[in-house]
C-alpha cells in the first residue's frame, strides 16, 4: 500500500502553498516565486551544506505550526529552517524584517570596498542588488576598511579578497566538485580569508565553477578580466558535446568576439549545470559551439539594454545599391578624405 | 462671410497722391533710418576674439579630469557610455600596471576613450552617470572640421592638461 505523500502547507506573506516536509522555508517561498522570495547570498541549492552564514534571507514565523502555534522568538534564516504544517511566514509584509535586512546589507557592505566600476561582477552581482534592493543610502562606517592584494589563482582566476564577503560557496564547490580542495577559509572572524596556502595554482578540472557561485566579485574570469563591460555584451546560449560536462554555457558576445563563457545561470543567479575548465576557458570560438539563442534576459537587469532577441539584427542603415550606383561620383570624391 | 473675430480690418486701397508718387520723400526718409543705424550701439559681436558671457551651466566640449595628484580619474566603467542616449562614447579598458600609480587613479584605466562629437547631443547624461567624477562637459563649442572622422576626439583632444595645484598662486 502506497503511503499518502503528506504535505505541509505553509502561508508565506499571505501566499499559501503545499510543500514536502523537510522543505526549506527559502524553497517554499521560491514555489511561489515573485517578490516574496528572501534574496541569498550564502545558499546554493546545488551546493549541499551551503547557507546560513550571510543572513540576508531572514524572515519572521509569526506561528510556528498548527499543533504549536507560538511564533518564533527572533527571526530566523529561512535557508536554514524548515517548513512545519500550517506555518507562518512573513517576508516583505513584516517591516521588522526589512529593517533586520537593511542592516545585515550594511553589515555585508562594511568590509566591502565598493570598486563596483572597476569590478568585473558590476551588472551581474547579487550583492549590488541586494544593496540596491534592501540597503540604506550611505555607509556610516568611518573605519578603514580591511584590504588586500589581488591574488592569482592559477591563471585563470583572480582573487580579489577585498570583495569577498565570505560565503563558502567556492569552498563547497572545491569540496564537491572537484577532486581535492586546494584553497579554503583562512583564520577565523573579522580575519577571516579566503586562500590557497603559498598562494597555489587552482588547476582542478571544474574549479572554474568558483566563479560562476561567487555572488559578488572576489573571484573572476582572469580570461575576462576588464575585457569589457557586462552590460555591453551580448548573451547567447550554446551547447557544445562536451566529454566531462553537459556542455551547455551562455556565450557572452561582444560584436562578433566571444569574451567570456559562463555556465547558465537561472532567475536565482544559480547555475543550471556545472561546467567544466576547458568548456569555460579554452572553446572562445564561435565554430566550437552550437548556437541555440539568445539568453532571457529580466526585463529589470541592465544587461537587458540593447538586447536583441534575434540573432544578426538588422542594420541601422540599409544599403541600397541602386542609390549607392547614382551617387558613384560624390561617394568617389569623399573616399580620398576619409 | 462674417469674421469669427472682430479684428479683421479693412485696409483701403486708393490711387497715390503726387507726394507720393514722386518717390524722393520716401527714399531719403529709408535713408535716413539707415544713417541713425550707423549711430546706435551695435548689436552683432566678433565672435572668436570676443565672447559674450555664458550660462553657468553650459554645457560644451568634454573633457576628462585628473584628480589634485594629476591622475586620470576614468577607470573605464563605462556608464557614461550607458547612459547616452545617442551611443556616442565608446572604451577600451585596460589593466594598470606596478609603476603607473602616477597616471591613474584606479587599477583599471581608460586606454581607449572616443567621443563621437557628430552623434553626441550634449545632454550631460554621461556628466551624471560618472562615479568618479572624470567627465564634464565643461569646454567650448565642438569647433568645425572638414572631415568626418576628426569629430571623434579621442583622449588626446579629450584628457585635461597636467597642472600642479601648488603653483596655481605662484603664476599670479
Amino acid at each position: 500500500m502506497a503511503d499518502e505523500v503528506v504535505k505541509f502547507k505553509v502561508t508565506i506573506d499571505g501566499i499559501p502553498v503545499e510543500v514536502e516536509p523537510g522543505t526549506t522555508i527559502l524553497n517554499a517561498a521560491r514555489k511561489i516565486g515573485g517578490d516574496i522570495v528572501p534574496p541569498a547570498m550564502c545558499y546554493y541549492s546545488k551546493l549541499e551544506g551551503s547557507g546560513g552564514k550571510c543572513r540576508t534571507c531572514l524572515v519572521k514565523v509569526t506561528k510556528g505550526s498548527d499543533k504549536d502555534p507560538r511564533p518564533m522568538p527572533k527571526l530566523v534564516a529561512s535557508c536554514r529552517t524548515t517548513v512545519m504544517d500550517g506555518m507562518e511566514v512573513q517576508n516583505i509584509t513584516s517591516p521588522e524584517v526589512v529593517e533586520a535586512r537593511k542592516g545585515v546589507v550594511e553589515i555585508l557592505l562594511i568590509n566591502h570596498p565598493l570598486d563596483c566600476p572597476i569590478c568585473d561582477q558590476a551588472g551581474e552581482c547579487k550583492l549590488q542588488d541586494l544593496g540596491y534592493e534592501h540597503g540604506a543610502q550611505n555607509t556610516r562606517y568611518e573605519f578603514e576598511r580591511r584590504t588586500f592584494d589581488p591574488i592569482s589563482l592559477g591563471d585563470k582566476i583572480q582573487l580579489h579578497m577585498n570583495r569577498c564577503i565570505l560565503c563558502y560557496r567556492c569552498v563547497y564547490v572545491a569540496n564537491q566538485l572537484t577532486g581535492e580542495r586546494e584553497h579554503g577559509v583562512l583564520y577565523r572572524g573579522d580575519h577571516s580569508e579566503i586562500s590557497t596556502y603559498i598562494e597555489k595554482a587552482l588547476d582542478k578540472d571544474f574549479i572554474g565553477n568558483v566563479i560562476d557561485v561567487c555572488p559578488v566579485g572576489a573571484l573572476t574570469d582572469k580570461t575576462f578580466r576588464f575585457k569589457n563591460r557586462v552590460w555591453f555584451t551580448k548573451p547567447v546560449n550554446a551547447h557544445r558535446d562536451c566529454p566531462t560536462c553537459s556542455g551547455k554555457v551562455t556565450l557572452w558576445y561582444k560584436g562578433e568576439e566571444v569574451l567570456r563563457v559562463t555556465a547558465r545561470k537561472d532567475e536565482y543567479g544559480e547555475v543550471e549545470d556545472f561546467i567544466c575548465d576547458t568548456c569555460r576557458f579554452e572553446k572562445k570560438n564561435t565554430s566550437d559551439w552550437v548556437l541555440e539563442a539568445p539568453t532571457q534576459v529580466d526585463k529589470e537587469s541592465v544587461i537587458g539594454a540593447n538586447h536583441y532577441l534575434q540573432f544578426n539584427p538588422p542594420s541601422v542603415i540599409k544599403e541600397n545599391k541602386k542609390l549607392q550606383a547614382a551617387n558613384a561620383e560624390q561617394l568617389q570624391r569623399t573616399e580620398p578624405l576619409k | 462671410m462674417q469674421s469669427l473675430t472682430n479684428r479683421k480690418k479693412v485696409i483701403e486701397q486708393k490711387p497715390m497722391n503726387i507726394w507720393e508718387r514722386m518717390y524722393l520723400p520716401a527714399i531719403a526718409k529709408g535713408l535716413s533710418i539707415t544713417l541713425r543705424h550707423f549711430f546706435k550701439k551695435n548689436n552683432t559681436i566678433q565672435y572668436p576674439e570676443e565672447v559674450r558671457p555664458y550660462s553657468k551651466n553650459f554645457r560644451g566640449r568634454h573633457s576628462l579630469k585628473r584628480d589634485e595628484q594629476g591622475r586620470e580619474r576614468c577607470t573605464a566603467c563605462g556608464l557614461c557610455a550607458l547612459s547616452c542616449p545617442a551611443e556616442a562614447i565608446t572604451m577600451v579598458a585596460a589593466e594598470r600596471k606596478k609603476g603607473e600609480e602616477h597616471l591613474y587613479r584606479e587599477e583599471k584605466y581608460a586606454a581607449v576613450y572616443e567621443i563621437n562629437m557628430l552623434r553626441c547631443i550634449f545632454c550631460g547624461l554621461c556628466e551624471e552617470a560618472c562615479p568618479k567624477e572624470a567627465i564634464y562637459l565643461d569646454g567650448p563649442h565642438v569647433t568645425a572640421e572638414y572631415v568626418r572622422k576628426d569629430f571623434i576626439y579621442g583622449k588626446d583632444k579629450l584628457l585635461e592638461p597636467r597642472f600642479d595645484i601648488t603653483k596655481l598662486n605662484e603664476k599670479e
